[in-house]
């Protein structure tokens, strides 16, 4: 420890600090930050830890122990299948429109209305899953049939459009477009993004040459914002995978793995199917149902973390 | 000393991407869009009219592609193939913005619509209990404020206080983990964040219990990455000059942190808490598995389930009582006011940014 | 040849510790007008300073003397400021940043084990390049922000006073005197960077370091900030960093000219003198080729 001399101000202001009781303030503000921090890498262990830890009964119990005698995997694959085939499908569909979304906010639209309109995409994220079941059964359902029903008579050869058409319109296909527009706002957010981030230099460059609009966006604006695409699609997809009330209302479920996204007959969603069935479910039920969330958040994990190595991948070229 | 003339590239016809190939040189009006626009319309009106098949859906649908073939034709013979692409393709892409648009405008109109036929000074006033098809969401609407304060209150100041270990005091390679973890929180599904909480209630008190307060846990699994997340960027937008005149000044860090930096990133705070919370006042999945239904009034997240708007909506829809459309109808009013409350914070969170915002230059 | 120390002053002039630091002594001081108070001695020996692996500056010897201006000059990117900053020990906030050396306030050195940090930016107060008044307070707590952020409960008597006493210090009083709770954002650059030198001085330092205070200002406002350092060096240390030859010229007593010999390599000083000499008849062949404006 240093020694002051105390016959100088300096001595005398130096001394009276030494004494440590500034350093308190900073220890204990310090210490609640790391805490903060240390908690949020505690919770997400822990719902992993969890998840694994009462769901593991399930993932151990012999077939005729679980209900419906049939074994785990048995269970949970046309679940997984379910889930995978509506979150890609909702890719599929919402993909090219946020991009088409995301150019005309970006490029086409007048400045002045552009701010209002990305406003206008972002409010389909505010609203709350449950209202988005709501509209699918009461309002997009029964407006879907007609239409289901001309798919499967001119393009009924096509595995997915087999049919025979549901007469409620609770199909895949409108699952599949509903949770299209839930992921819209997420997917066109960072493409709005990526897109309005290329450099005037290349945009400018190509104007120069006497490119039309497309021409240039085409050239400049596209490629520079690819890999964000992709990312913000994978995004998307995760938020697909995990959506849970929408797809609860809308699908009308009988539980096989099969393609056809215009009939009555469908696989459920995990999410879907924990949703619907923990109410009534008890003991080894429920840690079945919980060890498909555990498989449902493995997929999740696994889609993000594509995404964000993507992200990472680009940053870097 | 110059090297000889090099007459070999003059000779190989210069071709630039953008060179011009069709020799079209007119132009079209400016109103030339909109009115092939409006004539496609009029015509897949007349030919539906003629058909019998007159629906509005129909008539935008086939009449945004006729159009785009239209203005893609009319500009074709006036100005030109290149121009004519670019002419069409950005009426399609116009074209798909009105078709992302529609739903919204679908949506919006239909829960006004039949929201509307459910609000009445019952619903308001009125819980499940004991009535039969009839009642209201009151014990739901106060249920849905409780659980929500409750999530709030974890996960702001555990959120905030993670931003700020992140933004002030993270070194290098820690803070790159702890942002990898947040955004791998940020992509839990809310039904697992559902089945944690109630996973983790089970471990201390037993299976089948549902409390308010597990949902309010749920809730916060899914708001503490949101706002550590928006908290962050508006601690990064913090010049760092101010930092650097409070310590000149001899301030001990904590103090630079709460007497500088977050009063000055006071209104960014706020607005990105209210938005977290708007994001997570609809959320249903979570609350299903944690909170459960129930018909009567409950204030105490502590003891016993809680019912919430969410959940009422889906109630009601999925057991509707003796009377099947006033159920309906609950449910729709239910969303109605779910989305009522989103939009009051959303528009809040906008209002007090702009009051209380400081200038930074 | 600068190596004189400044001798501690006589038993009157001595601060007397009271719970709220030595303001006290100078607000019953400011209050009573009472005499100039005692600058100090800043006084480098062998200073190098790092960026992680990287040497920024090395081998500085110099005394910066009391109750005088020293400026210090040279090309950018040469140390000069990474150098100031060392002074109130700034320079360590730079995550991986590292200081070697000593440099000592009136004998006691500022980088001992056990020496708080805080306390030394107390006593060593910056000014930096652009204004940067805190903008969600007044201008009235804008200079009482560091009587605010690290005393104990000052009266708001005396708060006044300081706050008075800076702002009249730093020639704003005038200006200011009826808008004293309208936030700082509202003056002008010169304004505002008077504010910023009424908050440095409101918490007493023994020694003031400015880092090209001007360089973002109109030469008007230049000019009164020029004067006012004139009249600050009455009851402070000085040290000032500027790219401006003529103004260090103009307000300076002292000189130190610091330079690189090359990108990559550490800055160092070359030459330190008074300034007339500086600038006319420099020692250094590189001091000299720098102040004819042969190269920078």
């Amino acid at each position: 420890m240093a020694q002051f001399d105390t016959t100088t101000n300096a001595g005398q202001l130096l001394a009276a600090a030494s004494g440590g009781r500034r350093r308190r303030g900073d220890r204990i503000f310090s210490n609640t930050a790391v805490i903060a921090a240390v908690t949020i890498l505690a919770l997400l262990f822990g719902v992993a830890a969890f998840l694994v830890g009462e769901g593991l009964p399930a993932l151990t119990a012999s077939s005729s122990e679980l209900p419906g005698h049939e074994s785990f995997i048995s269970y949970a694959a046309p679940l997984a299948f379910g889930t995978v085939l509506a979150g890609v499908l909702a890719m599929i569909i919402a993909v090219p429109l946020a991009v088409a979304v995301a150019l005309f906010i970006t490029h086409i639209a007048p400045p002045r209305i552009a701010m209002t309109l990305g406003y206008l995409v972002d409010l389909l994220a505010a609203i709350p899953s449950i209202i988005y079941g709501l509209w699918g059964i009461f309002v997009l359902g029964p407006a879907a049939v007609p239409v289901m029903k001309w798919l499967e008579e001119k393009l009924g050869f096509l595995p997915i459009f087999e049919g025979p058409a549901s007469i409620t319109g609770r199909t895949m296909l409108v699952v599949g477009l509903v949770l299209a527009v839930m992921i819209l706002p997420i997917v066109s957010a960072i493409a709005r993004e990526a897109f309005s981030q290329t450099p005037r230099k290349l945009q400018e460059g190509a104007q120069a040459l006497g490119a039309t609009r497309w021409e240039m966006i085409r050239t400049t604006v596209l490629p520079f914002g690819k890999s964000s695409v992709i990312s913000g699609s994978m995004l998307g997809l995760g938020r697909a995978l995990g959506e849970t009330m929408a797809v609860a209302i809308i699908l009308s479920v009988s539980g096989g793995v099969s393609f056809n996204l215009i009939s009555q007959a469908n696989p459920s969603t995990i999410a879907a199917n924990v949703a619907l069935n923990f109410p009534e479910s008890s003991g080894l039920a429920i840690n079945l149902l919980i060890a498909t969330g555990l498989v449902l958040f493995a997929i999740t994990l696994a889609t993000n973390f594509l995404a964000r190595l993507i992200i990472a991948r680009s940053e870097t070229e | 000393m110059t090297p000889p003339p090099d007459n070999t590239l003059a000779s190989v016809p210069q071709r630039s991407i953008f060179a011009h190939t069709d020799g079209a040189g007119g132009s079209l009006p400016s109103w030339a869009p909109y009115g092939a626009f409006v004539g496609a319309l009029v015509f897949c009106a007349a030919v539906e009219a003629a058909l019998g098949w007159f629906t509005i859906a129909l008539m935008l649908v086939f009449g945004a592609l006729v159009a785009i073939v239209a203005i893609y034709g009319w500009s074709r013979a006036v100005e030109g193939r290149r121009r004519a692409k670019d002419r069409a393709i950005t009426m399609a892409i116009a074209t798909a913005f009105g078709i992302a648009m529609a739903p919204l405008i679908s949506l919006l109109y239909e829960v006004i619509k039949r929201g509307v036929a459910g609000i009445n000074w019952d619903f308001f006033t009125t819980t499940s209990r004991g009535v039969v098809g009839g009642g209201g969401a009151e014990h739901a609407i106060v249920g849905t404020l409780i659980i929500t304060a409750c999530a709030a209150i974890i996960s702001v100041p555990i959120g905030i206080m993670a931003a700020i270990y992140m933004n002030e005091y993270g070194r290098g390679p820690l803070r790159r983990a702890l942002t990898f973890f947040v955004d791998v929180m940020t992509g839990i599904p809310s039904i697992v964040a559902g089945l944690f909480a109630y996973a983790l209630f089970e471990l201390f008190l037993g299976p089948g219990i549902q409390l308010g307060i597990m949902g309010s846990l749920a809730l916060s699994v899914l708001m503490i990455p949101i706002v550590i997340r928006s908290a962050e960027e508006v601690l990064k937008i913090v010049p760092n000059h101010l930092r650097e005149a409070a310590y000149a000044l001899g301030t001990p860090k904590w103090k630079v942190i709460v007497k500088v930096v977050l009063p000055t990133a006071f209104a960014g705070l706020v607005t990105g808490v209210m938005l977290a919370t708007a994001r997570i006042i609809g959320e249903t999945a979570p609350l299903l598995v944690t909170t459960g239904v129930i018909d009567s009034m409950n204030t105490d997240p502590f003891s016993g389930r809680m019912q919430n708007l969410a959940v009422y909506a889906y109630n009601e829809y999925r057991s509707p009582g003796v009377m099947k459309q006033a159920s309906y109808d609950r449910a729709w009013a239910a969303a109605l006011t779910l989305i009522a409350i989103v939009m009051i914070l959303n528009v809040i969170a906008r209002l007090v940014y702009r009051r209380y915002r400081t200038e930074i230059r | 040849m600068f190596g004189s120390q400044a001798k501690p002053q006589a038993e009157e002039g001595r601060a007397k510790m009271s719970p709220t630091g030595p303001v006290t002594e100078t607000t019953s001081q400011a209050i009573g007008g009472a005499p100039a108070r005692r600058a100090k001695t800043l006084e480098a020996k062998e200073v190098n300073l790092y960026y992680g692996d990287f040497h920024a500056v090395e081998g500085v010897n110099m005394t910066i003397e009391p109750n005088k201006v020293t400026a210090l000059i040279g090309s950018s990117g040469c140390g000069k400021t990474t150098f100031l900053r060392s002074l109130n020990r700034m320079h360590e906030l730079t995550p991986g940043a590292s200081v070697k050396g000593d440099i000592a306030l009136d004998g006691e050195d500022i980088y001992a084990n056990g020496v708080d940090p805080v306390a030394v930016r107390r006593l060593i107060g910056m000014v930096f390049q652009q204004p940067n008044p805190f903008p969600t307070m007044s201008i009235y707590d804008n200079v009482a922000a560091g009587l605010n952020f690290n005393s104990s409960r000052i009266p708001k008597s005396d708060k006044d006073a300081v706050v008075e006493r800076s702002l009249r210090g730093a020639h704003l009083w005038d200006e200011v005197k009826d808008r004293l709770d309208k936030p700082g954002s509202g003056l002008s650059g010169g304004q505002q960077q008077r504010l910023c030198i009424a908050r440095a001085t409101a918490v007493s330092p023994e020694v003031l370091l400015m880092d090209e205070p001007c360089s973002a200002l109109d030469p008007v406002a230049t000019l009164a900030i020029e004067d006012l350092i004139g009249e600050l060096k009455k009851e402070y240390t000085i040290a000032i960093v500027t790219h401006n030859m003529q103004q260090a010229s103009r307000a300076s007593d002292i000189t130190a000219f610091f330079n690189l010999d090359e990108s990559g390599k550490p800055g160092h000083l070359v030459e330190i003198g008074p300034t007339d000499e500086i600038f006319t008849k420099p020692k250094q062949k590189e001091t000299e080729d720098y102040v004819s404006g042969r190269f920078g």
